[in-house]
């Protein structure tokens, strides 16, 4: 126990437990190593020093009485994308400007009703448009892992970059996500972390700001496999305050670590294998496949015959959605203003200061596609797709359980090389958005470096609401794997 | 197709300097929704209240808040299309309807497009005339209401106040199928009686619970349909008289003098009774709707329906058949008490045991024009259904005449009290015993010698005797006994 910022969760809550360090010890050791390394990583936004303290003592207080719950003294980062009481709540943009919510989303909520202390916010792209945290009005987080050899800033990936970097940093033992198309996976993979999409429906969206309401959906980000299950199952359940929430048990997820997946049908889509795709990818891929047919699971060969369109119909539903969700940021009641000579300047100009160019391409685009003259030539064309995909993971489920996939074209790249060109950083979702569109459960299971040492991820899809198995075969596969080097600590 | 319903006769039309026109409309009716609160919000629906006082976190379109859909409202949109006879479609969707406005604060009103709630129905529609026509309904669908704008607080700021906001509204589509201001007006009449039956609206017009957008074209008789203009935010049934008879007229004189009319939306000026084009640089919006990612669509079960429909109250038309067939009521008093829904649970009270034709006469005649006169409702009626009923027993007793009977109304609006100790108090019984009458008869006889002379020559002079007696009994004397003791003394006359 001489670094306790290294422990996973379930360490963590023994340890606790067991007394052999308090909530205030851990949450402290978190504190001094955010104060050391968030200049450098700038993964945090704000650190809520207070709040955590006191939430630690009341943890403490709780395990002294035996009473401690899921995640009693466990500290956990929370995305800037969900509301909470304490602190500011941005969304990574300058148009909510020092927004200070009066109430607290439902999934943070959840975990502090377990016993979780909070340590501050998390770094994200503005409103969760962006695949490497650079479109954050607070500047990008900065991947821990380098290059071997060199000290070019690496992206962490976005956009829960900073919950992704915070948590490879071991700035947090855990860190609440959210993930549209991919923003939980796509971080999680570049800083070799695990991370969970579940499905549609599972975790509330009451309280978290919305990016594509039909899409987004929470989840958590942490080292291991089990730290996963064990924050989900804090966080999912029904709310009657989201209608789109789904009113079924939450099962618990950690009994379902048996790590046995003997006669485990996995599927391999044979359109995710794309001709442009590097080697490095290719080849993990493939060692993935070995190491589940080798702890006996069958491999089966599957088709997704719509794929390729995935990409581009995630394109138009989410600008469509978003551009009427950051409708409401208009300068009247919160946030940001602009003042101007009259209403409509004072929109435009709030607007123009207060949203950054990524968030304004996509508000142009979706306004284009759900406008009255190409509605239907966009639009309406893309749900249709989204149905088609939808029926090609329901065929592939008749024949296996889960699917494993790559989940980045490529390892962390520099910054600065995707935000010149939209459509490149677009292409980084490309294994990740069918998932969302299906609103199917996914996960990041960190899976090797490559020859820069740069970590490498797998994807393994499940069917709707079938949590407990994407665990199972992500334990299976991370045991498999072993434990990713660690990157040289650089950043304290 | 079948765009127009009827064509009406030459009576209901507009003569022009080149002829007859007609005029077709269509209305939108906004109808608030009765329910504790909000369409998607648990924040109060009431009406007034403090500025910002009835807003949640969902209202106030908060980051990261979510719709939820209040199970009450759908209900009575459901209890509304049953009462006006139309389908109610077991599927809709809610649709997001964009603009920038800042009583506006999502950015976009939940509204329902291409699926309403409720799909086609109809509404019969006495016209004062004594005919009655049929008006189509063309589908109704739930929304909600914007806030309120306040902009004479402060010189250059406007203030907002967001207690409307998320109100949950009705959208009530008729076809086109009203041909005059006469028929519009009985038309939205018609429709809120019907919607206060059914207690889903309050109808109140001037706190905007109720409020109208009128289409209207003209057309020369036989011809296609012309180009409508819409008529916004009408909030009473005179302001849309006036309206159509205003924009019809205008219409009229442009086509005339071979102008051509624009589609475009207009407002009326209640202090002109003008209409004139709201802000003509404004473009035509587009409104980008697309399905609610935050609700799912409205699924209704037949279950649900048919126990709304069980649990509906008698609506107008059938309350005016009934007390036609069992009252023995003229079709005209029937269908003037069926128009206000608290009239017909006074009358039916009055009219147990009694003649009730009698009564709704009383209610009609004396009760509405007291009402009126005062702007009362009758649910607060100084006159209880109780003490009208005893006025009426007492007329027929006649232990007093209909004429006192109304003096007796009016001492019970001012003072109230049990009628028939009011009548011995006030000594106001008629006066039977003939002995006092033949008393009363001698003195006018005796006094008005020139009279008699008259009468032998002029029988219709007896009129005159009989007011005199009445006159001089302090209006007691039964009229029927006076005329018969007089044709008796006065035996020269013919019988």
């Amino acid at each position: 126990m001489d670094n306790l910022t290294d422990m996973t969760i379930a360490a963590a809550r023994e340890g606790l437990r067991r007394g052999e360090f308090s909530a205030t010890e851990l949450t402290e050791a978190y504190l001094v190593s955010i104060e050391a390394s968030n200049g450098a990583i700038n993964a945090y936004v704000l650190v809520t020093h207070e709040i955590a303290r006191e939430m630690a003592r009341g943890a403490d207080d709780r395990l002294r009485r035996g009473e401690g719950r899921a995640l009693e003294g466990i500290p956990l980062g929370i995305k800037d994308m969900f509301c909470t009481r304490a602190g500011i709540t941005q969304a990574g943009s300058r148009i909510l400007n020092s927004f200070k919510p009066s109430y607290e989303s439902t999934v943070s909520s959840n975990l502090w009703s377990d016993g979780a202390v909070m340590l501050g916010k998390l770094n994200m792209d503005e409103f969760g448009m962006g695949s490497s945290n650079e479109t954050s009005c607070f500047g990008p987080t900065i991947n821990p892992y380098r290059i071997k050899g060199t000290d070019i800033p690496l992206t962490a990936g976005g956009s829960s970059g900073g919950s992704a970097a915070a948590v490879a940093a071991r700035l947090c033992a855990g860190a609440l996500g959210t993930d549209t198309g991919g923003s939980i996976r796509q971080p999680g993979a570049l800083t070799g972390i695990v991370g969970i999409k579940p499905t549609y429906g599972r975790c509330s969206r009451w309280g978290m700001i919305a990016f594509v309401s039909s899409l987004d959906q929470a989840g958590p980000m942490a080292r291991t496999v089990r730290d996963c299950a064990i924050v989900l199952e804090s966080m999912a359940g029904y709310d009657p305050k989201d209608s789109t929430s789904v009113d079924m048990p939450v099962p618990a997820y950690e009994s379902a670590l048996t790590g046995d997946v003997k006669g485990t049908r996995i599927g391999i889509p044979k359109e995710y294998r794309l001709d442009s795709m590097p080697a490095e990818i290719e080849q993990i891929w493939q060692r993935g496949i070995d190491w589940l047919r080798d702890a006996g699971a069958e491999i089966v060969d599957v088709s997704l015959p719509h794929t390729r369109y995935a990409l581009p119909a995630y394109y138009i539903l989410a600008p469509a959605e978003s551009s009427s969700n950051l409708l409401r940021y208009d300068g009247v009641r919160y946030g940001f203003r602009a003042e101007g000579d009259d209403i409509v300047s004072m929109y435009e100009n709030t607007r123009t200061i207060g949203f950054g160019p990524e968030v304004k391409r996509r508000i142009m685009i979706g306004t284009y596609v759900l406008s009255s003259s190409f509605c239907s030539d966009h639009y309406l064309k893309a749900r249709k797709v989204r149905t088609l995909i939808h029926q090609d993971f329901e065929r592939a489920f008749e024949k296996v359980d889960v699917l494993l996939t790559p989940v980045t074209p490529s390892a962390a790249f520099p910054l600065g090389t995707s935000t010149l060109d939209p459509v490149r950083m677009y292409h980084n979702d490309i294994f990740t958005v069918a998932v969302n569109i299906a609103g199917l459960p996914a996960m990041v299971v960190p899976s090797g470096v490559n020859a820069d040492g740069l970590p490498l991820g797998l994807q393994v899809i499940g069917r709707a609401f079938d949590e407990p198995t994407l665990f199972r075969v992500g334990e299976v596969l991370e045991s498999a794997a072993g434990p990713l080097p660690r990157p040289d600590v650089w950043w304290r | 197709m079948d765009e127009i319903a009827h064509s009406p006769p030459h009576s209901k039309m507009i003569q022009g300097i080149s002829g007859f026109w007609e005029v077709v409309i269509g209305v939108e009716v906004h109808a608030q929704v009765l329910s504790k609160s909000k369409l998607f919000s648990r924040a109060s629906a009431a009406f007034g209240g403090q500025p910002n006082s009835h807003v949640s976190l969902i209202d106030a379109a908060m980051p990261g808040m979510l719709p939820v859909l209040n199970e009450a409202c759908v209900s009575q949109a459901v209890r509304t299309g049953l009462g006006l006879k139309a389908r109610i479609n077991h599927r809709s969707v809610f649709e997001r309807k964009h603009y920038f406005y800042p009583d506006l604060p999502q950015g976009y009103q939940i509204s329902q497009h291409e699926s309403p709630i409720i799909g086609e129905g109809h509404v019969i529609v006495d016209i004062p005339d004594g005919t009655s026509i049929t008006v189509r309904i063309e589908r109704i669908h739930l929304e909600q209401d914007a806030g309120k704008l306040i902009h004479d607080r402060y010189p250059s700021y406007s203030c907002l106040d967001m207690n409307r906001s998320g109100v949950a509204l009705m959208e009530i589509v008729s076809r086109p199928d009203l041909r005059s201001a006469k028929d519009t007006k009985a038309y939205i009449g018609k429709l809120r009686t019907i919607l206060r039956y059914l207690e889903t609206c309050d109808g109140n017009m001037e706190q905007g619970s109720l409020r109208a957008d009128v289409n209207l074209s003209v057309r020369r008789a036989g011809e296609p349909l012309g180009t409508r203009c819409e008529i916004k935010n009408l909030n009473s049934i005179r302001f849309i008289g006036q309206a159509i008879d205003y924009e019809s007229r205008r219409q009229i004189a442009v086509l005339e003098e071979n102008g051509t009319i624009n589609q475009e939306t207009r407002l009326f000026d209640s202090k002109t009774g003008e209409t004139r084009p709201m802000r003509t640089k404004e473009s035509v919006r587009d409104y980008r709707y697309f399905p609610d990612p935050d609700l799912l669509p409205l699924e209704i079960s037949q279950a649900y329906i048919d126990e709304i429909a069980s649990a509906l109250p008698e609506l107008p038309d059938e309350k005016k058949s009934r007390f036609m067939s069992d009252y023995g009521l003229k079709a005209y008093d029937a269908s003037v008490l069926v128009a206000d829904r608290n009239a017909t649970f006074f009358f039916e009270e009055v009219a147990q045991g009694r003649d009730a034709r009698m009564v709704a006469n009383w209610i009609i005649n004396e009760l509405f024009g007291r009402l009126k006169k005062e702007a009362l409702d009758i649910t607060i009626s100084p006159v209880s259904a109780y003490q009208l009923g005893s006025i009426i027993d007492l007329v027929v007793e006649e232990v007093i005449s209909s004429k006192i009977a109304k003096d007796l109304f009016e001492i019970i609006w001012i003072e109230g009290g049990e009628p028939r100790e009011v009548v011995e108090a006030h000594g106001l019984q008629q006066m039977t015993n003939t002995g006092e009458i033949e008393k009363i008869i001698d003195n006018v006889i005796s006094a008005n010698p020139d009279k008699m002379e008259k009468i032998k020559l002029k029988p219709a002079m007896i009129g005159w005797f009989v007011g005199q007696v009445i006159k001089k009994s302090g209006g007691k004397a039964n009229p029927q006994i006076v005329d018969r003791i007089l044709r008796k003394r006065f035996d020269f006359l013919p019988l």
